[in-house]
Parts: C-alpha cells; structure tokens; sequence
C-alpha cells in the first residue's frame, strides 16, 4: 500500500490556544520585537551624537503617534519579557511547573507587565506636563 | 524547519452531514475527520448528529455509535475503554485527550474530533506512531545494570527511592503530549517529545538503573532534549495528569549539576 500520499493531520490550525503555549509564543515575540527596539534605540543615540537637528528629526517621529504606540509597544515588551524570563528562571532551577502554579505565574506575568506600563505611561506624562 | 501550513494534500474539506432521527430530543453533532488511503481524495470532515439519549457519556462511545450504526467504515483505535491502554488518543475540542475518558456534556456545542495533530495519518483517526514508538526504543526504556543481581533476591529499592518514579511510571505512551508540543510539531526528526523524555527521566531517576551516565550522555544534544522550550502544553493535555514539562526540566537539571 502506498503509504507516500499520507496527509499530515492539522496542527496549528486546530489546536485550541492555551495559556501556556500563548504565553511561550508572546515571550518569543517580544524578544525578537526588542531585538529590533534595541536597533531603533542605538539610531536613536546615533542621533543625538549627530546634532540637534538630527536627534529632532528623530524626536519629531517617536512624539508622532505612530512612534508612541511603538515606544508603548517597546516599553511592555520589556517589561513581558522581563517577568517572564523570571518566570523562565524559576522553572529552569525546578520550581514553578506545576499545572496550577504555572497558570498563576502566568496571569501574574501578564497583569505585571500591563500595571508596569500604565505605570511608566503615568510617569512620563508626569514628566512632560 | 517549521512549516505552518498544511501541505496541499493534507488540506481538508467539507464532507458528508448525516442528521438524526426527527424524533432525537438530545442532539449533539459531531464533526469527524477522515481520510480514506483507498482513493487520492483529501481528509473531510463529516457531521454526525446523534441522539445522546441513545449513547453512551463519553465520545468514545459516541465514535462506536457512530461505527455500529450510522457508518461503519470510521476507523480509530480503542481498546480498554478506561483509560490505561492510550489507544483513542485523539484531539477532541481542540485538545488532545483520550476519547474513552473524555465525557461528552464537558464540551459545549458541536464537537470536533481530529486525530493527534502533526501526524501521517493511516486511516481516520489513525495516525502512524511508527516513529513515535522508534524515539521510545532509542532511550533504551529497560533497565541497565552493571552489578550482578543478589544471589538470593530481587534488586530492592527503599520506599524513598520508590517514591521518586511516581508520576512517571503511570505514563501510558498515549502520545497526547507530545503531538501538543509545537516544538515536537516542528522537530519531531531530532526532538523526542515530552512523553519519550519523560520515560527517559523514569530511567535516570530509578534507583535500580545503573546507566545513569550513558542515559543523560545521550539526551546531552541540542534537538533531543534542548528543544524543550518549556512550553508546557504537554503538562496541560496530559490524560493522566503527569508532568512531562517537570520531568524534562530535572533531566535538565542534572545535566547541569554534573558538569559542576
């Protein structure tokens, strides 16, 4: 019997999200979106050592709203990957991996980040005003 | 490397809707994949509305409903219907379980039931474990001595030491967690998988073995064991309620403390 023609059953495409691999997926994404922030960040510095006129060039981009949404985008990847790679540390030396803990570690990573974020947001609002 | 897409002959459409009786009051329908090696069609989906009034609680039942009397070429593995053989592993809701234990007024609405995901599939339900059960014997899951036995006993171990293999030994090979592990979908050629690595630590951490260094010697490789990314599906799907993901993350641990 040809066995060669055997379709692959569905993958990605079936399973139901879990916390657990949505969690992982998140961590990975914002590692690789702050790899790109820390591009942006040495721009950034190459501006300020290029001038005034430059570093407002760059500083016109990151007040316009589209640079906000990125640098609030920068500032909770951060703080997600952040917390996590705690959580990642924890579970690395054997702690942490039960079913239960591992989902309440994994909400609290996810309300950490959010609260550390508004909280830098209200910090610099503070700061500009 | 990861394709996420299902390659063109895996592709699945709408198949065959077979209704209940205008009589039933309890309908539940269940949508079923399957695929038939005889012809070069692709996997479908099939609908099939049963009376749960008629059936029995769990969705094995409702599969051997479905075979004995709507349609009889369905095709999946069962065998001991209580949840010690693995045989009906399959994704049922979107998350892989074992039918027989898996009640069906659990899930809400229609029900989906494809086999263990990222598989060839032989027929239906039945994916090809062929190279699953190859990974398990390349751990070498029996034990290893050096010493000779006691002359006048068995090779005891201390209730501690005993201890230490609960939570392991219950695995049944289902291969649940393992076809829910993404890392597993997309290096299962050099990834064992968390129910093999989990087997793997049963040996390691029994008192008895005495291969101890080869076992771990082995699993030191950057597909085999370091794959893991502690994703930790397969902890959530285990049918047994084991913990694969603890398991790997101790073999880990011991690599580690043996090089300092």
């Amino acid at each position: 019997m040809a066995t060669v023609n055997r379709p692959l059953s569905p993958h990605l495409q079936i399973y139901k999200p879990q916390l657990t691999s949505l969690l992982s997926i998140t961590h990975r994404g914002t590692g690789v979106f702050l790899s790109i922030g820390a591009l942006f960040l040495s721009c950034w510095l190459l501006s300020v050592a290029n001038g005034p006129e430059s570093y407002q060039t760059i500083q016109n981009h990151i007040l316009a709203w589209y640079g906000q949404t990125l640098l609030y985008a920068w500032v909770f990847s951060l703080y997600y990957h952040l917390c996590n790679g705690i959580r990642h540390l924890f579970w690395d030396i054997g702690l942490g991996l039960e079913l239960k803990t591992t989902y309440i570690s994994g909400y609290a990573v996810v309300i950490l980040s959010v609260l550390m974020t508004a909280v830098t947001w209200y910090l610099a609002c503070g700061v500009g005003t | 490397m990861a394709q996420f897409t299902l390659p063109k002959n895996s592709k699945i459409y709408q198949g065959k809707t077979f209704s209940a009786t205008v009589d039933a009051k309890n309908k539940k329908t269940f949508r079923v994949y399957r695929w038939e090696p005889e012809n070069n069609d692709n996997p479908r989906m099939d609908s099939y509305e049963i009376d749960l009034d008629d059936c029995g609680p769990m969705v094995l039942d409702a599969l051997i409903y479905i075979k004995n009397e709507i349609d009889s070429t369905l095709t999946f593995r069962r065998s001991c219907r209580e949840g010690i053989c693995g045989s009906c592993a399959m994704n049922i809701g979107g998350i892989n379980t074992l039918a027989c234990t898996k009640v069906i007024s659990d899930i809400r609405g229609d029900i989906n039931i494809y086999p263990l995901p990222h598989m060839s599939v032989v027929k239906d339900l039945v994916p090809d474990m062929t190279h699953f059960y190859a990974q398990y014997a390349a751990i070498k899951p029996w034990m290893q001595t050096q010493t000779p036995p006691p002359p006048d006993r068995e090779r005891l171990q201390s209730k501690e030491d005993r201890a230490k293999i609960d939570g392991l030994y219950e695995c049944i090979l289902c291969a649940c967690c393992s076809t829910s592990c993404p890392s597993y979908w997309w290096n299962s050629d050099r990834y064992l998988g968390p129910a093999i690595l989990l087997q793997a630590y049963r040996w390691i951490i029994d008192s008895r073995d005495e291969n101890t260094g080869e076992r771990l010697d082995e699993l030191e490789d950057p597909f085999r064991l370091y794959r893991c990314h502690t994703i930790m599906n397969c902890t959530n799907t285990c049918p047994k309620g084991l913990n694969p993901a603890k398991a790997i993350a101790e073999i880990k641990k011991l690599l580690v403390s043996r090089t300092i």
